[in-house]
């Protein structure tokens, strides 16, 4: 923890001039220069005495920091202005940054102060005024960037790194300096004020602090600012802290643990907060000695039963070095010079990533546009006018051979060795194909398969406990639901065929690169990504494309929901809630080398639970004992009570993730527990309840354990909120959005809306969450074409946000929709004018009676059933995930499924195409807007009679 | 924005337009026409030849055929020097296409190594590339490799499957996460020089005495590489052993060393002077990297298959 002093002499104060007498800069440890306005004091200011003296001393003039300021003024709304305040626990005090503007030798009183982003322990100016600091969050140096004789106050803190091999993305710091990231957007913060920064915004900004930033410490004693404070300390992670992250949500209200536990912390960071929303901010996640974290209150919502598991994971930090003090006076820097300290050479934390998720100066550099430019000049010189001459080397076949297993196709199906052979051949006109073929043994008689890969339509990793398998599919297979399934000896060997299988499909099919704007995402349930490039029949009304046709490439990464916008954005969240957003690249993950893109691929780990349940019987001797009756199912179980799955017996999902915790029970389980965890039933299985009652003769109890894996791919931790649900506007692809920004919704863990601002092409991130009020937890939002922003709500109602459009991203009001007859919503889906929703068993809806006037609508149709999962895009195509179908020879579970007959006038279309499945858990057509040929779009407008209010 | 692999491509499939042309003097029992030939830059001279050694051997008398040399404005083609390399430091100012003498008598024994067979080149090839991953990684990437791997290397550059060799050759371009590049650079400059300055000033010849694998080789007076070559210390490839200088892609202070920074250090004479007229063109693959390239970047993508930087200091040419 930072030291503090006591609260009423708690302001020191740094100041630092730059050489040229232009540049001053202020940090103090001031909780409470936010609160100055507010307290009625007066405004910030300086002046300076003694103007002969070198270097401009300043102090400070009259009553900086008023005496009078104490924790009672700090409460309550701040006066005056139209935002209204969160509160929220904060242990640490804020350490503003303040620049002043206007210095000059004229008036060397300067004109106003600016509040900087960032907060820092102390600043530094060197001799040319750049301008070092120490970060409050993260004690890291800083160098503020951008400083040059023009722009005085430089643009962004960047980290130096001091190399150090073990900061990786899940120290301390990186989620500090990735919020910092957030901090340094251009755009303006909060959701008012836009004008330059003068005294008054730098105030009203500062007044958006949330207020108990300022709190003194002794105020986290009282009583109030401890609830929910949820401590985090290393102290903590003892036998408790399993318990404690699920049990404190729930009981927020007493959590006595906090108080002690405050106290202690060592140095830390204070948790990474926005200054410029009122929303609640989690914790950053995975700072692992975190001080106390704030939980929401302003919501009043309980986190209970939905708390996200995976999310506190208790790593132990890196611990960088705690920085104290920075001096760069002896420094000269140019400011047009390029410095090396920030670059990280590997395991880049996310935060400098997301800072450098533009493109990089090598990126642009001289020396490799001339390299570029003088090699397709070298190529016009000597080859232009000498195509006609023979090629030295004649092109040939070439074959990879190896042996696999193979999951045969007569039953008893079993793994059965094959050899296996690649046969590539290249065509004159340079293009390629491939054949695999499978040589078996059956009945002692040689026999082989083959499949053209430029028919393989999709290959997925299948990795479980035992094996390195992968399926693979063509249209006939997908079909049959039955595909070629292979087996490798390592994972290993199983990557090299995966990729160069993978490698020889884009081939064939000539597609490579980053995938187009229109682009189809999904994913499986193992957190697999897969990209489609949507034709434009697939979307036809007649003779369009059968979606079991489609081509589907992996993409490096692992994530649980993945979202796109026809101009590129695409954001992901991934089981631990994290959110990611895509940052151009390809490849990642098992896709090495050629299938790679050089840059923009990073580090990605995520974390789910596994789940077993203990079984026990009420005995009337002995009480509930472990031991159950002949019939019982086993006493250690999955959920279904068909597997054994005892706490030492099971593994994680998969080789690629490891162990990260230990058993912990599980209270966050539908239906409730008691204290220890247990809930009751009069026999297996049956609806169990958190209480024991007469008729109870057995309980069980979920015990859960974290796993995680690591791997990469083009993805970027979008910190520090954990998200569970997210939608970014569908655009038509010949309406120009450009210009303004995307509208980006999304649904926190804890069920807080969202709205992102600042999210464009050049900055897919985006800048800043603007918090959307509700006054129950959310599930599920969307946003359609037209700014029309549906959402479910928890209880399993639906919503309607009112007046949302550029110029007012949040719009104004919820409008309640009652869900189906005896339904609970669970998704919702919006297109161009298509309303979809999905209930919790299954059933997919149509918003009927949507006009341009009443765009809430009338009442639900019932469209289908079977549906896990929807999506509407923009030309109001709909697409979902099947939770079963059929195939002629098996079964699959996960189907991608696309509506067919979707009109104007039958927007709710009729049947279904069946697609690559099983095993898919999460698609976004959202993105494609890849329109039919002129003449169908024409007559479509002919019948466009539908509910267009755009 | 055009990505880096699109680099390895455009150096793999470089090709120099050549005609090859029967020497005045053999004795042909019909006419030998020319023979026209795209050659992969990344390859070697006996490697891909194999249509003109026919071509030509058609028109010779039995007897006369024997092994077959080229010669370009009489200087003997080295065949274990990749082409592109031949072609920029003898050939790049001249007009396209290249011409070729193509010779089946007096071979230069002083000259040119005998390649009986492919067999020569893989060695040749190999053991380039092992002296390059010793430069690299200790030899580490090389040697853990197993013996396919080995052969899909050369298979890849023999067939000319960029996809194929590739697939093995990335290992070898990978480096530690926690460093900044290989450990040292493996690289080779070669100057022309003009005749009356027929050998480089060379101190550094006589230092430790190991193996001179081309000790036989006698002096090309044409051209010589100037500094580089074997991991081991000393070697001659064409008159004079010579050292493999050790070159970091990294500075002491972190920061990248570059395509000029090697320059300064193995041939300061080569880059211009910053008042003076730019005498000397540095190139590699036909072009000219800036002299601010940084080095490790050149060697993960302007390598030829045998992982050295062949670097070509050619005269400005006068128009």
């Amino acid at each position: 923890m930072t030291p503090r002093n006591s609260l009423t002499l708690s302001m020191t104060c740094l100041w630092e001039v730059g050489r040229s007498q232009r540049s001053l800069w202020a940090a103090c440890q001031c909780g409470l220069c936010p609160c100055r306005e507010r307290c009625g004091t007066e405004r910030m200011s300086a002046t300076p005495t003694q103007k002969a003296l070198p270097g401009l001393l300043w102090i400070p003039q009259g009553r900086w920091f008023r005496s009078a300021v104490g924790p009672t003024t700090l409460y309550g709304p701040p006066s005056g202005r139209g935002k209204p305040w969160s509160e929220k626990e904060s242990a640490g005090t804020t350490q503003k940054v303040w620049f002043r503007r206007g210095v000059n030798s004229h008036n060397p009183c300067g004109t106003s102060w600016i509040e900087m982003v960032g907060e820092m322990t102390m600043v530094n100016v060197g001799l040319n005024d750049q301008v070092w600091g120490i970060s409050c969050e993260d004690r890291a140096v800083y160098f503020r960037q951008g400083v040059t004789p023009s722009e005085l106050s430089g643009k962004t803190w960047k980290p130096i790194i001091v190399g150090r091999e073990s900061d990786r993305s899940h120290s301390g710091s990186s989620s500090s300096l990735l919020s910092a990231g957030c901090f340094f957007g251009d755009e303006v913060r909060g959701s008012g004020t836009e004008s330059a920064p003068s005294d008054t915004d730098a105030s009203s900004e500062v007044e958006r602090q949330d207020p108990e930033q300022v709190l003194p410490r002794e105020s986290v004693d009282n009583s109030r600012s401890l609830k929910g404070s949820l401590s985090k300390g290393p102290e903590t992670r003892g036998s408790t802290e399993d318990t404690l992250e699920n049990a404190c949500p729930a009981d927020s209200k007493k959590a006595p643990e906090a108080s002690g536990v405050d106290e202690c912390h060592g140095p830390a960071s204070t948790p990474a907060e926005l200054p410029w929303t009122n929303i609640d901010l989690k914790e950053p996640k995975r700072v692992s000695s975190q001080p106390s974290a704030g939980f929401p209150e302003t919501t009043g919502l309980s986190s209970l039963g939905l708390f996200p598991l995976g999310m506190e994971e208790p790593y132990v930090a890196d611990d960088h070095p705690l920085w104290a003090w920075v001096s760069g006076g002896g420094c000269a820097v140019e400011a047009c010079s390029v410095l090396k300290w920030f670059t990280v050479q590997s395991g880049l934390s996310p935060s400098v990533q997301s800072l450098s998720l533009s493109i990089t100066p090598a990126q642009t550099a001289a020396w490799r546009k001339q390299i570029f430019q003088q090699l397709t000049e070298r190529t016009k010189r000597e080859l232009e006018s000498f195509r006609h001459y023979e090629q030295a080397v004649e092109q040939s076949v070439w074959v990879k051979t190896g042996s696999l297993q193979w999951w045969c196709d007569w039953k008893p199906h079993k793994w059965v060795d094959v050899r296996v052979a690649l046969e590539q051949f290249t065509g004159h006109d340079g293009a390629r194909d491939s054949i695999l073929f499978i040589y078996y043994m059956i009945h002692e008689e040689k026999k082989y398969l083959h499949v053209f890969l430029n028919e393989v339509t999709v290959l997925v990793p299948v990795l479980n406990e035992a094996k390195h398998s992968f399926a693979l599919y063509t249209p006939e297979r997908t079909r049959q639901r039955w595909p070629v399934r292979l087996a490798a000896a390592t994972e290993q060997d199983m990557n090299d065929w995966l990729a160069l299988l993978s490698l020889s499909c884009c081939e064939s099919r000539k597609v490579h690169g980053r995938p187009s704007p229109q682009a189809i995402w999904s994913v499986t349930c193992k957190g697999d990504i897969f990209v489609s490039e949507p034709s434009p029949d697939l979307e036809a009304r007649e003779h369009l494309l059968p979606c079991d046709q489609m081509f589907w490439r992996q993409m490096g990464g692992h994530l649980r929901i993945i979202e796109a916008n026809s101009r590129g954005v695409v954001w992901g969240i991934g089981y631990d809630h994290t959110a990611w957003v895509y940052t151009g690249g390809y490849g990642g993950g098992c896709f090495q080398g050629l299938a790679s893109s050089t840059s923009n691929i990073y580090t990605q780990s995520d974390v789910k639970s596994v789940y077993i349940y203990e079984n026990q019987r009420w005995n009337p001797v002995t009480g509930y004992t472990s031991r159950g009756l002949p019939t019982d199912r086993y006493m250690w179980s999955d959920a279904t009570g068909l597997q054994e799955c005892t706490k030492a017996g099971t593994k994680p999902p998969s080789l690629q993730w490891t162990w990260v915790s230990d058993w912990y029970v599980d209270f966050s389980v539908p239906g409730g527990t008691d204290q220890e965890g247990w809930q009751y039933a009069s026999d297996f299985p049956a609806s169990y309840h958190g209480y024991k009652t007469m008729k109870d003769f057995v309980r069980r109890r979920c015990w859960a354990r974290k796993c995680k894996l690591v791997t990469s791919g083009p993805w970027l931790e979008v910190a520090p909120i954990a998200l569970s649900d997210v939608s970014i506007i569908p655009e038509s692809a010949d309406a120009d959005g450009r210009g303004h920004h995307i509208a980006l919704w999304a649904v926190s863990d804890k069920g807080d809306v969202l709205c992102r601002l600042g999210v464009s092409e050049l900055n897919p991130a985006g800048s800043s969450w603007l918090h959307v009020g509700t006054d129950q937890p959310f599930a599920s939002v969307s946003i359609g074409t037209c700014y029309q922003v549906w959402a479910v709500a928890r209880d399993g109602s639906a919503f309607y946000r009112g007046s949302v459009s550029p110029s007012q991203p949040a719009g104004d009001c919820w409008y309640h929709i009652p869900s189906p007859p005896k339904q609970k919503l669970t998704q919702v889906s919006v297109g161009q004018t298509s309303v979809y929703a999905l209930d919790e068993n299954g059933n997919l809806w149509y918003r009927a009676g949507i006009t341009p006037s009443y765009p809430q609508g009338s009442s639900w149709e019932h469209v289908s059933n079977n549906v896990r999962k929807v999506s509407v895009g923009p030309l109001d195509q709909v697409w979902v995930i099947a939770n079963k179908v059929q195939g002629s020879h098996g079964l699959s579970r996960g189907t991608v499924c696309h509506r067919m007959g979707v009109q104007p006038r039958e927007p709710k279309g009729q049947g279904w195409d069946y697609g690559i499945g099983g095993g898919w858990d999460h698609i976004s057509v959202r993105a494609n807007a890849t329109m039919v040929p002129r003449n169908v779009s024409r007559e479509q407008e002919a019948h466009g009679q539908g509910p267009v209010y755009c | 924005m055009t990505d880096d692999k699109d680099v390895l491509r455009d150096v793999w499939f470089g090709r120099i337009p050549t005609c090859f042309t029967l020497y005045q003097d053999e004795i042909t029992e019909r006419e030998a026409e020319p023979y026209y030939l795209l050659l992969p830059r990344v390859s070697y001279l006996t490697l891909v030849t194999d249509k003109v050694k026919k071509h030509f051997q058609k028109a010779l008398r039995q007897e006369d055929v024997s092994e077959i040399w080229f010669e370009y404005e009489g200087t003997p083609l080295k065949w274990h020097y990749p082409i592109g390399l031949l072609f920029d430091l003898l050939a790049s100012s001249s007009a396209l296409p290249w011409n070729i003498t193509v010779h089946f008598k007096s071979f230069p024994e002083k000259d040119l190594l005998h390649c009986p067979s492919k067999d020569a080149v893989e060695a040749h090839f190999m053991s380039c590339m092992k002296e390059a991953d010793a430069l690299k990684h200790k030899s580490q990437v090389i040697n853990e490799m197993q013996k396919k791997d080995h052969k899909q290397l050369w298979m890849g550059l023999q067939n000319d499957r960029f996809d194929q060799f590739w697939a093995i050759n990335r290992k070898l371009m990978e480096y530690p996460p926690e460093e900044n590049g290989f450990r040292y650079i493996p690289f080779r400059i070669y100057q022309k020089l003009g005749l009356s300055t027929l050998y480089y000033p060379g101190t550094m010849q006589t230092k430790v005495g190991l193996e001179l694998r081309e000790r036989d080789l006698p002096a090309s007076e044409r051209y010589l590489p100037a500094y580089a070559s074997p991991v081991l210390g000393i070697k001659t490839t064409t008159e004079r052993p010579f050292i493999q200088k050790l070159f970091r892609p990294v500075a002491a202070d972190g920061q990248l060393h570059t395509l000029g920074d090697l320059l300064k250090e193995v041939c300061p004479s080569a880059i211009t002077p910053e008042d003076g007229e730019k005498k000397n063109q540095v190139m590699i693959h036909g072009i000219e990297p800036m002299l601010e390239t940084p080095l490790q970047w050149l060697s993960e993508h302007l390598s030829y298959p045998d992982n050295f930087l062949h670097i070509s200091i050619v005269p400005q040419p006068t128009d």
